[in-house]
Formats: structure tokens, C-alpha cells, sequence
């Protein structure tokens, strides 16, 4: 039994031994999963799910950045309602079928804003929830990557690029809709958008998505740039000492992120039926970084998993806990900080369960029961022991 | 060996163990946890077939921004809810509210309405308080046919086959809070709000009524929601010499607003605001102190003096507590359930087409005076009432309509807002 259990860690320990199959194994099993389950799930419930997956491209392309390149973006929802923001104009002008938006008229418009005009055409408005977002990463990225701005400079500059974009996005209501959003389509490539059919084929547009997505990221990480990103998050300078420009390549990796998660948006808009300011600001962007780090940051399927399991925690425990359903929530992210630190992906590797019990020997040594040094040594400074799980190699393997 | 093998669980697979049962009660939680909850609530109990109990839906913030005024509303549609169940229910069957929370914000309120109609299969929703998350949810309602009871006034201009409005719209409200200054010889209009869609409406509705008794607004200002620095308005007031401020302005804006107008040393005396945001349990938050001698235009306050009301306000007061207030919001989250047990008994039934033709005209003493549903439009008529603060945070009536007004979301019957229903429509 022992050794079996062995078996299985090497499985899902795809640095230790990596067998075709066990690399693919687990993904395979999602995917067929994802396939199968609008034959059991009632069509809510298959609509949540497809709402899940458009939330796991967006953990896929944050997962990208952050586990991979160290870059932590905190301004990702940004990104995500951009390219919502960029199909819902056109879903909206198919909506209101020639003439003005409705919510234009309220906020005294009396034509159709120059750039909203391109939006009738699907051919314009579906590349555009691609290229909108990753233009404005490319800009922002370069000026910032150029700058040698890293760390949590750059976390707070995308916190911020986070709080801009949504106070102007609520302020322009004439434009965007305002603290309302974008909402009441009706039709999607002329089929009506809250028919049954219509939203299994989103779904499964979605997980196609997804599923695409999880292969352009892995074909990244396991390239040579893959192999530079996690170079660039370890030691910046020796890349660049090496003769690659990272300032580029961080670039690079920041604007296919964005856009990414701007696809992600796009899809999530048909099948929620509304886009608006409040999936930009800072909040929901933050809570992005949560399901990585839930899932498993740095493992591909980490973040899918993070954002699957945390979202279907959310809405499961407010349906049953309307009144305290929040509680809960905080104390799977507070568990997922101090209780298995390599998220549900890390219990897989074998490297998980690390309670992190040292800060309460920290407290204890402050109320004066223990001595400090007995308390680091049993949490905060980790000598690894020989055998212990986390081995040294395991933990160097972590990143393929 | 035993030892070895000991040592080898607690050193090198000790850990692994409760990882993976982790791992598998969480996989089994997601699989399970989906497909599980509709069995569940997938039978129609909702509907007539022989179930004992109908299931409504109470879909409001009770988390976020909102929360503070939509707990209020929902506190008053259970203690309805819980007062028919105690005279024997609906039919003979007793309501068994579904309670979701919307959190604050719009996606989610358009995914608890999906939940509640599709999965709950409830008969009804009461609930929604901002315009953004009724907007939210309006595309839901109507395709999945449900049936939403509305407590709030709003910017009108809308009327969805799916929704019951039992708060104020435009005519009920604004249109003849504007009626009742110009009747007071106010000429000098300024407009102020918050900077999203009701406030902007009214004032495009107010500006239009204006031009139409051949006056201009003075100023019209729009502050993002949540701004708390006044001065700079406060000085464009100060210039433009207004009669009358009529403000638009939303939740902990007001208080910002009111105390820097005190301190600026602006009296009600001096220049009188008229607020249409502002409510009781707004007064609390903004302090009596700093608003008495205002006015609010509103359909009901605690003070409104009818029967009804006198045992609407104990038995809210017996659940939740004495110091608790109620404005009009919570009346009419209160008399919805009323109207809506009404309808469905003169039906027969809980099904949306014969409840929403059962519903026409018919007539509920509420505590803010008689309401009554529209023949066409599924609105309300009632009372309009115009209030100025007391110093103890509760409104003294200054003016009524006298009888109740008949709802008229397009200001079809006004001759100055002609083409507003086809600009819209």
C-alpha cells in the first residue's frame, strides 16, 4: 500500500519521473470531465461551470506570468473586462438593432460614439477582445519591463492600472454604461443568446478555449522561452548577462497574457449576460492572484483547479450560507497560506501538506510559554531532513 | 522492519497521505457538490402540483456597499412573509422564502436570479435594490419567465413584461416634488447627484419639466459614486444662487454632502435641498443634526399616520429590535408579498401569465396608504409625500397628493416630455 502511494506521488511529480502519460493524464481526465458534464449538470449549473472555465483561462494566463516569470500582476481583471467590455459593445449594438444603446439615451447621447460604430461587425469586435488588452499590456509592460520595474513595483502598478481603468470606466457612462455595465443582449451571431442551445454551445466554445489555452501554456513553459521565464523570475540580471533583452521577453509574455485573459472575458460576457466596471476594479483582480494561489502556482493545472475550486466554493457556500457564506471563504485562503503553501496542486506533488506552524510558535513565544528558537526550529527555518517530503529535490523540480 | 516501515510512513509518505485524502474529499466536494444540489431543488414544489409549501426567492446585498439598506428590505419581505405564513399562508400552503445574497454586485445578482428560477424553481422574487442590479437581472427574469417584485423608486422608463414595480417611478416621485417647488415659487434650480443612471435620468427628466414651465436649471453637477469632497460644488452652488438644490445623490455621499453644506454655513432657511435618495435609515447615517429642516420627497415615512401602518411599524420594531427604523423602501419590500398573495389567490394559481393577470388593479391598504397595480403597466399607484427632517431623524409630511397618483413610467400624460418613450423605445 505504502509503495503504491509512492507510485502516485511520482504520477503527479512530473519533474521526478515524466512518463508521456502521467504528464497528460490528469489534464486528459479534466478535459473529458469538462466534456461529459452538461449530460449530468442541470443547464444552470452547466452555465456556472462554463463561467468557472472562462475564470481558469483567466488563472491560466495570470499563472503565466506570475508562477512562471514572477510577475504579479494585480491588475488582471482589467485585461478580462477589457475584452468583455470589447464583445459586449458588439452584442449590444446587435441587442439594440440599429438604433442607440439604451443607456446611451439616459446619459444624454444622441449618436453613436465614433468607436463604437466598428463594433456592429463581428469581424472587428472578435479580434478586438484580443488585441485591445494585450495593446495596452504591450504599452504599459514595455514602459514599466524598460524601467527595470519588478516585484511588488510592478504589483502595484497594475493594483493601479486596476483602479484607473475602472473609476474611468464608471465616470464615462455615456460610453460604457457606468457603474451598470453593459448588460440586456439578445442575440449572439444571430442566435438568441439565452436559449438552451446557444449556451451549451458557449460551453462548449468554453472549454474548447480552455483547453487550447492549457496547450499554447504549456507549449510556452516547455520551449526555451518558458525556460528564460523562469530563469528572468530566479536571477534577472544572469539573463541578461547572458544576452537576452528581458525587458522584450517579459513584454512578450505580459501582452499574450493580456490577451488571454481578454478571451476569457469575451466568453464570460454571453454567458453571464452582462459586463461592468466591477469585475475591473481592484477586488476582483486580487482575488485572480487567490485562485492561483489556491490552486497551485507555478503548475499549469493549479491555476484551472484554484479557479474552479474557489469559484464553485463561493457559490455553493453563499446558496447555503447566505448570511455568512464570507467566513468560509476567508478561512480556505487563510488555510491555503498556512496550511498547504503549494495550494491543491502542491498536496498532489507530495510536497503539500507543510503546515506552516511556526507562527504560532512565534505567538506562543510572545505570550511567553516557549522560547523563540524552539519555535523557529520547528517551522519558520526549515531543515529539510533526509526522506522528508520536501526534499530538496522535489524542490527543485518544482519549476519544469 | 515493523520499525523501518514505521519510520518510513512518518518520514517519507506521512505527508502525502492526508494531502491526497485532502485532495479527494475536495474532488469529490466539486463533483458531488454541483449535480447534488439540483436533485435537490429540481422538483417543482413552486407549483401547484401538490406541494405543501411554495418557494419564493428574497434575492438582496446582504454583503458589500448595499448591504446596509438592502438588509432593512429584506428583513421587512420576511417578516411578511412570516406573518401570512402565521394566517395560514398562500392557498393553504406556507411560503418558504429562499434567501440569496447579491453580494453588492451585478454579475452575481444576475447568477443568484438564474439559481433561484431555474434551480429553486421559486414562483417569485422579491428583491433588487440599485438600478444596475435590476438592469442585471432583467434579461434573466425575462427569459426564463419569472416573476420579480421591485421595492424601489427608480428613473422609470421601463417596463418589463417579468417585473412588478412597487416603488416609485419618475411621476410618483420627482415630477411632483418639481410641481410642489415651483408651486412654492422656487425658480433657480440646481441639480445635483451621484454619476450613474438615475441620477442622470432624473435630471434629464427634470430639465425637460423645467423647459417646459420656461425655466432653466442654474447648475447640474454629477460626483462619482462614493466622493466625500463637496467644497468645490459647494462654492459653484454658492455662485450660481440656487432656490432649491435637488439632490440625486446616493448613499454615503449625502453625509459628505450635508455636513460640509452645515459647515459651509448653508442653512435650510437659506437654501432649502430636496433629496429623493434620502430616506429614515439614510438620516441615521447622515445625522438628524445635519439635515433637519431639509426636505425628502418619498410615498411613505415611519410618521404616516394610518392604522396599518401603526402595526406595520410594532410588528417591525417586535422583530428587529426598537431601535430600528422604517422608511419606504421597506414598506413597499413589505407590501409586495401582500400584493403578490393577492394575486395569486384571485389566480389560482402561482403561475406568472395567470398571476400577472390576476394582478391587474388589484388594491392593498399598505401602510403608506392604499397601493394600487396598474391595469397595463405593473406599476403602483400611490400617495406621493413630501417631508421635511426633524431634529430626532424622523420626517414630518408637508404636502400629499391627497389620493394615490397612477404610475406613468413614460410620461405619457406630461406634454413637455413627448418623444421620451421613443427615444427609449
Amino acid at each position: 500500500m505504502i509503495r503504491g502511494l509512492g507510485v502516485l506521488r511520482t504520477f503527479f511529480q512530473p519533474g521526478l519521473r515524466k512518463p508521456w502519460l502521467a504528464q497528460w493524464a490528469f489534464p486528459a481526465l479534466a478535459l473529458l470531465a469538462l466534456l461529459l458534464a452538461p449530460a449530468v449538470l442541470s443547464g444552470f449549473r452547466m452555465g456556472l461551470l462554463g463561467k468557472f472555465m472562462t475564470f481558469a483561462i483567466l488563472a491560466l494566463s495570470l499563472n503565466l506570468i506570475w508562477g512562471y516569470a514572477g510577475m504579479l500582476s494585480l491588475g488582471h481583471g482589467v485585461f478580462f473586462g477589457l475584452g468583455g467590455y470589447s464583445f459586449a459593445m458588439y452584442l449590444k449594438l446587435e441587442a439594440a438593432g440599429g438604433k442607440l444603446p439604451d443607456f446611451m439615451f439616459w446619459s444624454g447621447l444622441r449618436e453613436l460614439p465614433f468607436f463604437w460604430e466598428p463594433f456592429r461587425h463581428p469581424w472587428f469586435a472578435l479580434p478586438m477582445i484580443f488585441i485591445i488588452p494585450a495593446a495596452l499590456a504591450g504599452g504599459l509592460g514595455y514602459l514599466v519591463f524598460r524601467s527595470r520595474i519588478t516585484g511588488v513595483y510592478f504589483a502595484l502598478i497594475t493594483q493601479a492600472l486596476a483602479l484607473i481603468v475602472s473609476i474611468l470606466f464608471v465616470g464615462q457612462q455615456p460610453y460604457t454604461g457606468g457603474t451598470n455595465g453593459i448588460t440586456n443582449f439578445s442575440a449572439i451571431f444571430g442566435f438568441p443568446i439565452s436559449r438552451p442551445g446557444t449556451q451549451l454551445a458557449l460551453y462548449y466554445v468554453t472549454v474548447a478555449a480552455l483547453a487550447l489555452t492549457y496547450l499554447l501554456c504549456h507549449w510556452i513553459i516547455s520551449s526555451r522561452l518558458g525556460r528564460l521565464l523562469v530563469a528572468m523570475r530566479d536571477d534577472e540580471n544572469r539573463v541578461r548577462f547572458s544576452g537576452y533583452n528581458p525587458a522584450i521577453l517579459k513584454t512578450l509574455v505580459f501582452t499574450l497574457s493580456a490577451g488571454l485573459a481578454g478571451i476569457a472575458g469575451a466568453l464570460f460576457v454571453p454567458q453571464v449576460g452582462i459586463v461592468s466596471p466591477s469585475m475591473m476594479g481592484i477586488v476582483p483582480s486580487v482575488e485572480i492572484a487567490i485562485w492561483v494561489a489556491v490552486g497551485g502556482r507555478g503548475v499549469l493545472m493549479g491555476a484551472v483547479l484554484g479557479a474552479i475550486v474557489v469559484n464553485g466554493a463561493k457559490s455553493l457556500l453563499s446558496e447555503s450560507f447566505p448570511d455568512i457564506w464570507q467566513y468560509f471563504l476567508g478561512a480556505l485562503f487563510v488555510g491555503a497560506v498556512l496550511v498547504f503553501p503549494g495550494g491543491i496542486m502542491g498536496l498532489f506533488r507530495g510536497e503539500g501538506w507543510r503546515p506552516r506552524w511556526g507562527w504560532l510558535g512565534q505567538v506562543r513565544a510572545a505570550l511567553g510559554r516557549k522560547k523563540l528558537a524552539d519555535s523557529q526550529q520547528g517551522g519558520m527555518l526549515k531543515v529539510p531532513a533526509p526522506g522528508s517530503t520536501s526534499s530538496p529535490r522535489a524542490e527543485k523540480t518544482r519549476s519544469p | 522492519m515493523f520499525k523501518s516501515l514505521l519510520s518510513k510512513i512518518s518520514r517519507g509518505y506521512g505527508a502525502t497521505l492526508p494531502a491526497l485524502l485532502l485532495g479527494v474529499a475536495m474532488l469529490a466536494a466539486i463533483a458531488c457538490g454541483p449535480s447534488a444540489a439540483p436533485s435537490a431543488g429540481e422538483k417543482p414544489s413552486g407549483s401547484m402540483a401538490g406541494g405543501e409549501v411554495i418557494k419564493v426567492g428574497v434575492l438582496h446585498s446582504l454583503s458589500g456597499t448595499m448591504s446596509i439598506s438592502e438588509t432593512a428590505v429584506r428583513d421587512a419581505t420576511l417578516l411578511a412573509i412570516e406573518e401570512i405564513n402565521a394566517s395560514g399562508g398562500v392557498m393553504g400552503k406556507k411560503l418558504q422564502p429562499v434567501i440569496e445574497d447579491g453580494a453588492s454586485d451585478w454579475p452575481t445578482f444576475a447568477e443568484k436570479a438564474r439559481k433561484l428560477l431555474q434551480n429553486d424553481k421559486v414562483a417569485v422574487v422579491f428583491g433588487c435594490w440599485t438600478s444596475a442590479s435590476r438592469k442585471a437581472v432583467l434579461p434573466v427574469f425575462e427569459s426564463n419567465n419569472g416573476l420579480l417584485f421591485y421595492p424601489v423608486q427608480y428613473e422609470g422608463l421601463e417596463t418589463s413584461p417579468n417585473i412588478f414595480y412597487t416603488g416609485a417611478t419618475t411621476n410618483q416621485q420627482i415630477v411632483p416634488a418639481v410641481e410642489y417647488l415651483l408651486g412654492q415659487g422656487k425658480k433657480r434650480f440646481f441639480l445635483l447627484g451621484s454619476d450613474y443612471v438615475f441620477p442622470r435620468t432624473s435630471n434629464l427628466i427634470i430639465n425637460r419639466q423645467l423647459e417646459g414651465s420656461g425655466l432653466k436649471a442654474v447648475g447640474e453637477e454629477y460626483t462619482p459614486l462614493g466622493h466625500t469632497e463637496y467644497s468645490t460644488v459647494i462654492s459653484k452652488i454658492k455662485a450660481a444662487k440656487p432656490d432649491v438644490v435637488f439632490n440625486t445623490l446616493n448613499g454615503d455621499s449625502n453625509v459628505a454632502f450635508f455636513k460640509q453644506l452645515k459647515d459651509a454655513g448653508i442653512t435650510a432657511k437659506d437654501l432649502p435641498v430636496i433629496s429623493v435618495s434620502v430616506a429614515e435609515e439614510e438620516v441615521r447615517g447622515i445625522g438628524p443634526d445635519n439635515i433637519a429642516g431639509h426636505l425628502v420627497a418619498w410615498n411613505y415615512f415611519q410618521t404616516t399616520n394610518t392604522p396599518e401602518n401603526t402595526k406595520f411599524v410594532a410588528a417591525y420594531k417586535a422583530k428587529y429590535g426598537a431601535n430600528r427604523v422604517t422608511d419606504d423602501p421597506i414598506e413597499a419590500g413589505y407590501f409586495g408579498v401582500y400584493l403578490w398573495k393577492m394575486a395569486v389567490e384571485k389566480a389560482g394559481s402561482t403561475d406568472v401569465a395567470k398571476v400577472k393577470e390576476a394582478a391587474k388593479g388589484i388594491q392593498f391598504s399598505a401602510p403608506g396608504g392604499p397601493v394600487t397595480i396598474h391595469m397595463s403597466n405593473q406599476h403602483t399607484a400611490k400617495t406621493v409625500r413630501i417631508g421635511m427632517v426633524r431634529a430626532d431623524g424622523q420626517i414630518n409630511e408637508v404636502w400629499n397628493s391627497g389620493k394615490p397618483v397612477s404610475p406613468d413610467p413614460y410620461l405619457d400624460t406630461y406634454t413637455w416630455a413627448k418623444g421620451i418613450r421613443n427615444m427609449v423605445q
